[in-house]
């Protein structure tokens, strides 16, 4: 199972999809099918400021938790309503229903740092 | 080794298997210099001579006297029936239900606590449990800091002063502040609202938490509505320290605002026992489910669609999140929560209710009899069934009483030193175990005291300065 | 096969009924409440459940037995230590002299237990080789909390506030990182060597001016003695940190190690492990503490105290300023620490070490009949426990660790402790204890191998296991997803109970 190759990947595993001005955020198939069953996912209010790689939100699984940890810098717009009643979107489609916020970059060119698809499944594969 | 199967042969059968000669062997890879030296204890000591020391010890305890003492812990009739179904080794020799198939007993059980509990303090989360009293409130006070991002806590000085203390430990790095007590007048004694109203008006060092006791340390009723309104004014969190016996006839928690309640579970049918294991139970709104440290036990179902019972919200804990966890607590105090689910199933809600009114009716007796010997109580507010009272030389006259076999509760001096207010007072508390028998009799005794008669038939002692002088008659 | 058959019960909620119950206590007075303001006063009474005393004890008995314990079969639950519990230890602590005593009573009438707990310190600074003991911790975790704060109040008082870190291997128990951050410091976590042991490299290569403490558990979580615990132990107090031992598994080293003597400054006990006070369906336990002569002065409040005269007293109120404070109400759990007392005196110092022997023995024994079924990840003499891996056989079979710990119940067994430590893939760790016979061990054994020799012959039927409890695997995604907390009528209804 490969990455799709339109969005860019940190290598702790959340994805972003850029757009304008806008990226949207979330996490891999390959870390929902690492954490299993996701029960909660805790996610910043719109507004806040995010630095890149410092946490941003946690979620959690049966027995696993995990801290998520920002792709770029810039500041929230947006946050997945859904995922407070049905966080299992992020098992069943991570990269669809399942994303986790939406955030105003502040610089695009930061997106130059993130690994491309083929890249991220290298990560992967080197475990 | 008195508990072990091994005999010789089965360990020489051991060690062959091994290729081994002797079991030094496996202890090989301790550094020489770091071996320890032989352990200077005494010799194993049979069952029979044990228990004999054992009960040599516990004989040289009084648990004779009759009790007036309550500050926290309160003797109650405990139907036998609760200590027998504690001792089936299923639930005691069993441990944490990590494996929910082999463990529905104690699952099921730890839901029920947390549902009663709920039921008493009108709150929809109730943890597994915790230490005891004075450690879930601590929880509570830091549970109060992370749900608000703030980290300055108040406390009424009427929480009990043990839970004061406890609290300034675990707190340390945050701000805790005692609120003073009513100096005089009507509300002598209990949380002062006026003083509470201007430390929560700072508004550059916002609380995250108000802390207050219902009954409080002294026995007096506190206004919690009122504290819980100003707290939340504030946009502090409100926790309720409470005793759950009084929940049966007093307001609860949930019923007047409080976001957490924590308090001592022993009332429930848990024996004193010199200072524990206790029941510290700790609940919260469900608007705090995710901040509540501690196990939490829900019900679900199995593969088959039959209930059943997990531990669950896991991913709050140490041995998953870790340095993150919400609190370090691993084990709970699930065997006290099942004596007090058996306790409360067996008493009922009548029952409980009466174990509540019985000890409030015994009080007021005590206090009118006390009363007509001149011994006054030291506040004017209303109280369930402990009080205090003031005696001229109240650790002379509380040392004279067990002379005379009774426990005239707790020397307020030795208790709160710092607090001029209560100085001479003693803290007495009834329950439905005390009669009115022996308030007679210690109404009369108390008089006998304070009018300087020696006790019939018993020489006074000398040492009444220092509570811990002559005890050499008990060895 | 310890727990099978159809015993789930209705809850207490269920089974009330209006009107029953009672008889317990005597009526007060009509008029008892009424000097309280009506304020204060409950509007509704709770709705606890009516129940007769014969419904609620077939309740309590029937959910008993739902339960797999000590009492009813063998219970390898690594790092756990689940041994026999002494009966005469359950009837000494109820005996009413110690049951009845009041926290608060003056020390005169309490002096029974004041001795009994004074000699429990000296015999527990014996053990540990510690200068002097606190009782007051409740469990372990907060023994260690107890440790850590001394820690830091040791390092404050020297004006050495820039150590904010505390040191811990991967391998550790969660309430380590987990104290420490209760604490106010900052976790650095360490990862082990390839034997499992402490990289010391990277101890040392970690430790610095601002190491508070190091925390190690010795043996260690995989059941390892730490054979370089002196280079690390000097390398600690060179750099200015303090040592601070779990004692989780003191268990195993009885008579042979003793921290205090080695250099460490600080370690609980978990006396539900190591001196079998009974584990309780998850507590209550005790987590006394022993320090070493530099922590001392800040041991919490209050200590007991011998008198000149052969008599016992508690510390008063603010007796001892330097003092952490207290941890919790009262002395501590005494109830729990007059079991730890009676089970040190029946054994006595040379059945202490032959606890550990025996238990050293039992784990090295089943070890070895596991080598052929299973991997072991760390070839070389254990403690008390080991830690074996289903890694080949999910390679091969696709059957997890998870599964074969719930086809174990099948056999009668209680699963060892899964999935930790945390460092080796599809781990089990097995702490036989010195308390089982070797049938049992053999049955244990065979029960394995069985079960591995199945997952090769038919996954699905152990995957699918247990097959005999009573109940099947659980739907924890949705308890967590939906967590359903406290009986609520309506919850009741929609998943009606079992008769």
């Amino acid at each position: 199972m490969s990455a799709p190759t339109d969005l860019r990947y940190t290598r702790d595993h959340e994805w972003v999809r850029v757009d304008g001005e806008q990226a949207t955020v979330g996490i891999t198939q390959y870390a929902a099918d690492q954490l299993g069953d996701i029960v909660f996912v805790e996610l910043p209010d719109a507004g806040r400021d995010l630095e890149a790689s410092k946490p941003f939100g946690v979620v959690e699984s049966v027995k696993a938790v995990s801290d998520l940890y920002a792709p770029l810098t810039g500041s929230v717009t947006e946050t997945n309503e859904r995922l407070s009643a049905n966080p299992e979107l992020v098992n069943s489609d991570p990269y669809g229903d399942g994303w986790m916020i939406r955030i105003r970059v502040a610089d695009l060119a930061d997106t130059e740092d993130l690994l491309d698809g083929p890249a991220y499944d290298d990560l992967v594969a080197a475990g | 080794m008195p508990y072990g199967p091994h005999t010789p042969a089965d360990r020489e059968r051991m060690l062959t298997a091994l290729g081994l000669d002797s079991v030094d062997e496996l202890f090989a890879d301790i550094p020489a210099d770091l071996r320890a030296t032989a352990l200077d204890l005494p010799p194993p000591e049979p069952e029979l001579e044990l228990s004999a020391r054992l009960r040599e010890l516990a004989g040289r305890n009084r648990a004779d006297l009759v009790s007036f003492l309550g500050a926290g812990v309160y003797r109650h009739w405990t139907p036998p029936a609760v200590d027998q179904l504690l001792l089936r080794g299923e639930w005691y020799t069993a441990y944490t239900p990590y494996q929910p198939e082999v463990s529905q007993g104690t699952l099921q059980s730890i839901y029920e606590y947390e549902s009663l509990i709920a039921e008493l303090v009108d709150l929809d989360v109730v943890s597994a449990s915790h230490y005891d009293g004075a450690a879930a409130t601590a929880e509570a006070a830091l549970m109060a800091c992370r749900a608000t991002r703030r980290d300055r806590v108040l406390v009424s000085r009427g929480v009990h002063p043990q839970y004061r203390e406890t609290l300034q430990t675990y707190m340390h790095g945050l701000e805790l502040e005692e609120i003073p007590r009513v100096a005089d007048g009507d509300a002598a004694g209990t949380t002062d609202l006026e003083t509470l109203e201007r430390m929560l008006a700072d508004t550059d060092r916002p609380v995250a938490g108000v802390i207050a006791a219902n009954p409080d340390f002294l026995g007096l009723l506190e206004p919690m509505p009122r504290i819980g309104e100003l707290a939340h004014a504030a946009g502090a969190l409100f926790v309720a320290v409470v005793e759950p016996v009084s929940l049966a006839v007093l307001t609860p928690p949930g019923t007047y605002g409080a976001d957490i309640a924590a308090g001592e579970g022993q009332p429930l049918g848990i024996a004193p026992q010199y200072g524990g294991p206790y029941l510290g139970i700790l609940a919260s709104t469900d608007a705090l489910v995710r901040q509540i440290p501690g196990r939490l036990v829900g019900m679900t179902s199995d593969l088959d669609g039959k209930r059943a019972f997990v531990m669950t919200l896991r991913a709050r804990e140490q041995d998953i999140r870790r340095d993150k966890a919400a609190s370090n607590i691993c084990t709970n105090q699930a065997l006290l929560a099942l004596a007090a689910s058996i306790y409360l199933a067996t008493i009922g809600p009548h029952g409980l209710r009466d174990v509540a009114a019985t000890g409030a009716a015994r009080a007021a007796e005590l206090e009118s009899a006390l009363a007509a010997i001149g011994v006054e109580r030291i506040h004017r507010g209303p109280y369930l069934n402990e009080f205090a009272v003031r005696v001229p030389e109240a650790r002379t006259v509380h040392r004279r009483l067990i002379e005379r076999g009774f426990l005239a509760g707790l020397v307020l001096a030795d208790a709160e030193p710092d607090e001029p207010t209560v100085a001479d007072g003693l803290l007495l508390a009834t329950t439905e175990l005390t009669t009115p028998g022996d308030i007679a009799r210690f109404v009369a005794a108390v008089q006998e005291v304070l009018s300087g008669r020696p006790p019939v038939g018993v020489e006074t002692g000398a040492g009444v300065e220092e509570p811990t002088g002559a005890v050499g008659a008990a060895r | 096969m310890s727990v099978t058959g159809e015993k789930l019960q209705p809850t207490l909620f269920e089974r009330s009924r209006p009107g029953r119950g009672g008889g317990k206590i005597p009526h007060p007075p009509k008029d008892a409440l009424d000097r309280l303001p009506a304020d204060a006063r409950r509007a509704t009474p709770p709705a606890l459940p009516e129940m007769n005393e014969p419904d609620v004890v077939r309740h309590y008995v029937n959910l008993s037995q739902l339960n797999h314990a000590v009492d009813t079969g063998f219970y390898p639950l690594g790092s756990c230590t689940m041994k026999f519990n002494p009966k005469l230890n359950e009837w000494a602590a109820r005996l009413p002299g110690f049951a009845e005593l009041h926290p608060m009573a003056p020390d005169e009438v309490a002096q029974g237990t004041l001795q009994l707990l004074w000699e429990l310190e000296a015999a527990l600074a014996e053990i540990s080789g510690m200068h002097a003991v606190t009782l007051q911790p409740a469990a372990g975790a907060q023994g260690e909390l107890t440790g850590i704060l001394m820690i830091r109040a040791y390092h404050r008082e020297r004006g050495d506030t820039e150590r904010d870190e505390v040191l811990v291997p991967d391998s550790s128990h969660g309430t380590n990182p987990a104290t420490a951050s209760m604490a106010g410091f900052k976790t650095i976590t360490i990862p082990s060597a390839a034997d499992g042991g402490v990289d010391l490299d990277a101890f040392k290569a970690a430790l610095g001016p601002r190491s508070a403490a190091v925390m190690i558990t010795n043996p260690s979580t995989l059941g390892l003695f730490e054979a370089r615990i002196g280079e690390l132990l000097d390398a600690v107090h060179e750099a200015g940190a303090l040592a601070y031992m779990d004692g989780a598994n003191l268990n195993a080293i009885l008579g042979r190690f003793k921290p205090g003597q080695a250099g460490f400054d600080v370690m609980h006990f978990n006396v539900h492990k190591t001196f079998s006070t009974p584990h309780g369906g998850g507590g209550p336990g005790a987590g006394p503490v022993g320090v070493g002569e530099r922590l001392l002065p800040y041991l919490p409040t209050p200590r007991v105290l011998r008198l000149d005269d052969g008599t016992f007293r508690l510390e008063r109120v603010g007796e001892r300023p330097t003092s952490i404070g207290r941890l919790r109400s009262f002395v501590g759990n005494t109830g729990v620490l007059v079991r730890a007392y009676a089970y040190i005196r029946a054994h006595g110092g040379s059945g202490l070490r032959e606890v550990s022997d025996d238990a050293v023995l039992a784990a090295n024994y089943l070890k070895s009949r596991l080598a052929d079924t299973f991997d072991l990840p760390y070839d070389r003499p254990c403690k008390h426990e080991f830690v074996a891996s289903a890694a080949s056989i999910k390679a091969r079979t696709g059957v997890r660790t998870l599964d074969i710990a719930k086809r174990l119940i099948d056999f009668g067994f209680h699963p060892p402790t899964i999935y930790f430590p945390l460092i080796v893939d599809e781990g089990m760790l097995i702490e036989p204890t010195e308390t089982e016979s070797i049938e049992t061990l053999d049955a244990f054994a065979d029960a394995l191998a069985d079960i591995a020799a199945e997952a090769d012959r038919d996954a699905h039927h152990v995957k699918a296991a247990p097959h005999t409890a009573p109940v099947k695997r659980l739907d924890e995604a949705t308890a967590a997803r939906q967590p359903n907390l406290r009986w609520r009528p309506m919850a009741g209804a929609e998943m009606p109970c079992p008769d």
